[in-house]
């Protein structure tokens, strides 16, 4: 197992109160391993990325063990986290293309980066070279400054950066969301070319449009409201998911070849619930048509059959 | 309805404006009474500024918008007014779309301050419970509320609401649910489409194919200002004929089959060019023609109610998929 | 079942959101807590206060020469002691604090009003007129002041405050519109300003009732910057001979302290009280400034 997470609980600080972004997170990537991580705004995907590898105030770790390659890491300790960083775990986070410095050279940006992680540049300059060639990017973009790059470009040039020193786990937050679609797809088939390569161990990706996750990930976690919804291979999510949020969701999405006058898509009616005090129990009751007086319970997040994991008693009842 | 003849926009940049940047170039397209056409194209395509051309957000450079007999680009003041009686917009940012500082309430005050100043308290009460009704929301639960306190599905019904109150007759839907969580999408969308079945046009600006397939009869699809290929949309789904198009269809992820080993060519900065096909860079066709370079294709009507604008469509082979 | 839950979470809503403070209660309960707000605030109210009660706490009327012996040191009768020709600084004092009041009020909010009307045009129209604008505003940037004064003052042989005032009105705005054409033209680009247009709003409707609300913030501070550098310019103007011709301000008792002698008999308190002031309360408006900034933008407070 490459990345094993257990019982994560990471709240957010406000003047109101804790906000309960991420309420115990429990599941494992193995190695050679794409996971999507899935779920609507305020589910706490971007929060369960932020905190495994740069957990800053407001956000506050409560309890919970995140290992990686069964060593377990220090989230709650900023500093001892450093050695971690870009190394072993790296992130390219939302709107990262837009993060570049515009005043720094391409070059020079990543000399500076590696020099702060005590790596040489010189030395890695020809693998850097390497991959630069496999995305598709002319050596000349080190000389580049990065308003000089396209949108597309960016994202490749952050994509090799971020997985530069061979990180076990790479975490991507929502990295095609900006792009076209033509670029979306290469920026998404070069993740599957990094992990075959075995550039990366294992990744995850997370995005709220799940049919790129449907193309390149093995497995999805599906998250709702802080808390774990499912977890499956793709083709069981999105062919035969089990809970019903998972169920709603996969059929509210417009496919190519599904007109508006021949069959009625359906949406989740209700809204999320506000994570300052969530509802006692399961927190998609109120929207769930099929809500019982169990529900007012905390169903487990448990597996219901060989690597499928569901948390909603409904279905624990058809197992048991 | 609505009828665009060969509408251009171009911008000037540069110091004293001498570069031009044209942003939508010689554009001609209709939607008539009661339809949905869904304007398709990527960033810098262009469909943004039609849509704020045809609300006179944007004056237009050359060319002419005409709506049931007017002439929109010449409208100024009072006759821009009556326009907006009968044509609205929803852009979109939700969240934006709101002065974040009052209440989301106000957009209505606006219109009864613009539109009717004279009607009484009560009836205009009335008018607006019957207008949220419309469009699937509780007056009880979201009036007298800021914004930063709906959610951006809500906000979105809101502003179709306002539009609603002014007995529209036309509505130009600008990305509206690009912002929006998967599972309140739906529900706007299907609002759309009842609201077609009540007498409504719409023009459906977005990027995402499977919406414009969902909610639309008529695509047009759009790359870098110019239209490429226009027409019904199974027609356009199943039998693309001009590169784009087939480059779009093979790189939309679905969720019912994976990609194609299809390697796409991608877009690098370039320079704009003036002359010939805008897409000429990166087609792939391998028929290519010298004359593509120079010579801009014009739009033809390839088969009944499909045109598309490539001098060689019929050489590059296109597999001929039935309609299911 | 789930109707009753469902009313349940209403509630829960309902509860959450009310508990929210609304925006402006939110900025009084951090304008309160703010130290730098309140010292500043307290110090200007100090001498506003002093302009009103002051006079009346005072025998004298103003400019009577010798109420008292020359150039005496401040003792319990003169409290600000007396100047070369016998009068009464402190009379002086607090009539001069009216007149820099005065001057502050004027020509602050005349600089504030120009820099918000070319500022929103320019920025809400663009093209022509805001290219016409920025010339018009760089024009003024640029001409040095005093050589227009100089001009001014040679052609008006008799000046008083209010006539100061306007001047430096007409003079001081450039800054203010720089800002607000800046602000406007990001505001202008939001969608709910489409909104007010295709609602048929009036451009002028639009920029006092959708634009100007946002940036109430700055107009605030805009306007406490023009106040302190309108004071600040008049006592310069005032102390080297350009400001007024009749009446006393804090500047022209330092003019006149200078001119008659105070620094070679060494009548400090002739001097120094109106210098002081000016000081305390041009210092106390940029840090209430400070404060207020930190009041209006969330990322500059501390918890």
């Amino acid at each position: 197992m490459s990345l094993k997470i257990n019982n994560l609980k990471v709240y957010y600080q406000t003047l109101r109160g804790d906000v309960k972004a991420l309420d115990g997170a429990t599941f494992s990537i193995s190695d050679g391993e794409i996971m999507g991580l899935a779920g609507e705004s305020g589910c706490g995907k971007t929060t369960l990325a932020n905190s495994i590898i740069f957990l800053n105030p407001p956000m506050k770790y409560i309890e919970g063990s995140v290992k990686l390659d069964g060593e377990e890491l220090p989230i709650w300790d900023m500093k001892k986290m450093d050695k971690f960083r870009f190394k072993k775990i790296s992130i390219i986070p939302q709107y990262a293309m837009n993060a570049l410095n515009p005043t720094r050279k391409i070059g020079k940006m990543i000399s500076e980066l590696l020099d702060s992680k005590k790596v040489n540049y010189r030395k890695t300059k020809p693998e850097l070279e390497r991959r630069l060639d496999l995305v598709e990017l002319t050596r000349n973009v080190l000389n580049m400054y990065p308003i000089e790059l396209s949108g597309g470009m960016k994202q490749r040039m952050v994509l090799v950066l971020s997985t530069l020193l061979d990180p076990s786990l790479l975490i991507a937050d929502e990295i095609t969301s900006a792009l076209d679609v033509s670029t979306q797809k290469a920026v998404a088939e070069m993740l599957v070319e990094f992990r075959d390569r075995k550039f990366v161990k294992c990744m995850i990706v997370i995005t709220h449009d799940i049919s790129i996750l449907y193309q390149i990930a093995d497995n999805i976690l599906v998250m709702y409201a802080g808390k774990l919804a499912e977890k499956a291979s793709t083709k069981t999510i999105i062919h035969s998911p089990r809970h019903p949020y998972t169920k709603l969701l996969i059929s509210s999405l417009p496919k190519v070849g599904v007109k508006s006058s021949e069959k009625k898509l359906t949406g989740i009616p209700g809204n999320t619930p506000m994570l300052l005090n969530p509802p006692l129990g399961c927190r998609f009751r109120d929207r769930c048509p099929l809500a019982f007086s169990k529900c007012t319970e905390e169903p487990p997040f448990i597996e219901i059959e060989k690597d499928h994991f569901v948390a909603c008693w409904k279905e624990h009842k058809k197992n048991a | 309805m609505l009828k665009l003849e060969k509408v251009s926009k171009i911008y000037k940049t540069g110091t004293f404006g001498g570069k031009l940047l044209p942003a939508v170039v010689d554009v001609s397209f209709d939607v008539k009474d009661r339809e949905v056409v869904s304007l398709i194209g990527e960033s810098g395509s262009g469909k943004s500024t039609i849509g704020k051309m045809i609300l006179g957000l944007i004056s237009i450079t050359s060319g002419k918008i005409d709506f049931n007999g007017i002439d929109v680009s010449t409208l100024r003041k009072k006759e821009l007014k009556k326009y907006y009686y009968d044509v609205q917009g929803v852009f979109q940012d939700p969240f934006s779309s709101y002065n974040p500082i009052f209440k989301a309430d106000r957009i209505f005050n606006i219109i009864r301050k613009e539109f009717f100043p004279k009607m009484k308290y009560a009836e205009w009460k009335d008018k607006i419970n019957k207008s949220l009704r419309a469009v699937g929301l509780n007056p009880d639960q979201v009036l007298n509320k800021f914004p930063h306190q709906l959610s951006g599905g809500q906000l979105q019904r809101f502003l179709i609401a306002r539009a609603l109150l002014l007995d529209i007759q036309f509505l130009v839907a600008d990305e509206i649910i690009s912002m929006l969580d998967a599972s309140t999408r739906v529900d706007v969308l299907n609002l759309l489409v009842e609201l077609k079945s009540r007498g409504l046009s719409i023009l459906f600006i977005t990027h995402d194919l499977s919406l414009g397939y969902y909610i639309s009869e008529r695509a047009i699809i759009l790359y870098r200002g110019t239209i490429v290929e226009m027409g019904e949309t199974d027609k356009i789904y199943y039998r693309p004929l001009h590169p784009y198009t087939k480059m779009l269809m093979a790189s939309v992820p679905r969720l019912d089959k994976k990609w194609e080993e299809v390697k796409i060519e991608l877009r690098g900065k370039k320079a704009e060019t003036a002359v010939g096909c805008v897409y000429y860079d990166r087609c792939k066709a391998t028929d290519k023609k010298k004359s593509c370079m120079i010579k801009r294709p014009e739009l033809v009507e390839a088969e009944s109610g499909h045109f598309v604008a490539c001098d060689c469509y019929k050489k590059v082979a296109a597999k001929i998929n039935p309609i299911p | 079942m789930i109707e009753k839950i469902n009313i349940e979470k209403q509630e829960e809503i309902d509860k959450v959101v009310a508990a929210k403070p609304k925006k402006i209660n939110e900025f009084l309960y951090f304008a309160l807590r703010n130290n730098k707000l309140k010292i500043g605030l307290a110090i200007v109210l100090f001498f506003l206060l002093l302009t009103i009660i002051g006079p009346f706490l005072t025998d004298y009327e103003l400019n009577t020469f010798s109420v008292g012996p020359l150039s005496a040191p401040p003792s319990s009768e003169y409290w600000f002691g007396t100047t070369t020709f016998g009068q009464d600084v402190y009379t002086q004092f607090v009539y001069g604090l009216r007149a820099t009041f005065i001057v502050g009020v004027i020509g602050g909010s005349l600089a504030t009003f120009l820099g918000l009307i070319i500022g929103f045009t320019a920025g809400y129209r663009g093209g022509i007129i805001d290219e016409l604008l920025n010339m018009l505003t760089n024009i003024i940037l640029v001409i040095p002041a005093f050589a227009i004064l100089l001009i001014i003052a040679a052609y008006l042989k008799v000046r008083g405050i209010v006539t100061e005032s306007i001047l430096i009105g007409f003079i001081n705005w450039t800054w203010t519109a720089r800002a607000v054409r800046a602000q406007t033209f990001s505001l202008r680009s939001r969608e709910f300003v489409d909104m007010a247009r295709i609602s048929g709003m009036k451009p002028f409707k639009i920029i006092f009732t959708e634009i100007a609300p946002n940036m109430m913030s700055y107009l605030l501070m805009a306007f406490i910057l023009q106040f302190g550098g309108a004071v600040l310019f008049a006592a310069t103007l005032d102390f080297i001979g350009l400001g007024p011709t009749q009446g006393i301000s804090l500047g022209l008792m330092m003019n006149y302290a200078v001119l008659w002698g105070a620094l070679q008999l060494g009548s400090w308190w002739w001097f120094i009280p109106p210098g002081f002031a000016i000081m305390a309360i041009v210092g106390s408006l940029y840090i209430m400034n400070v404060g207020l900034d930190e009041v209006f933008n969330p990322k500059l407070r501390e918890f």
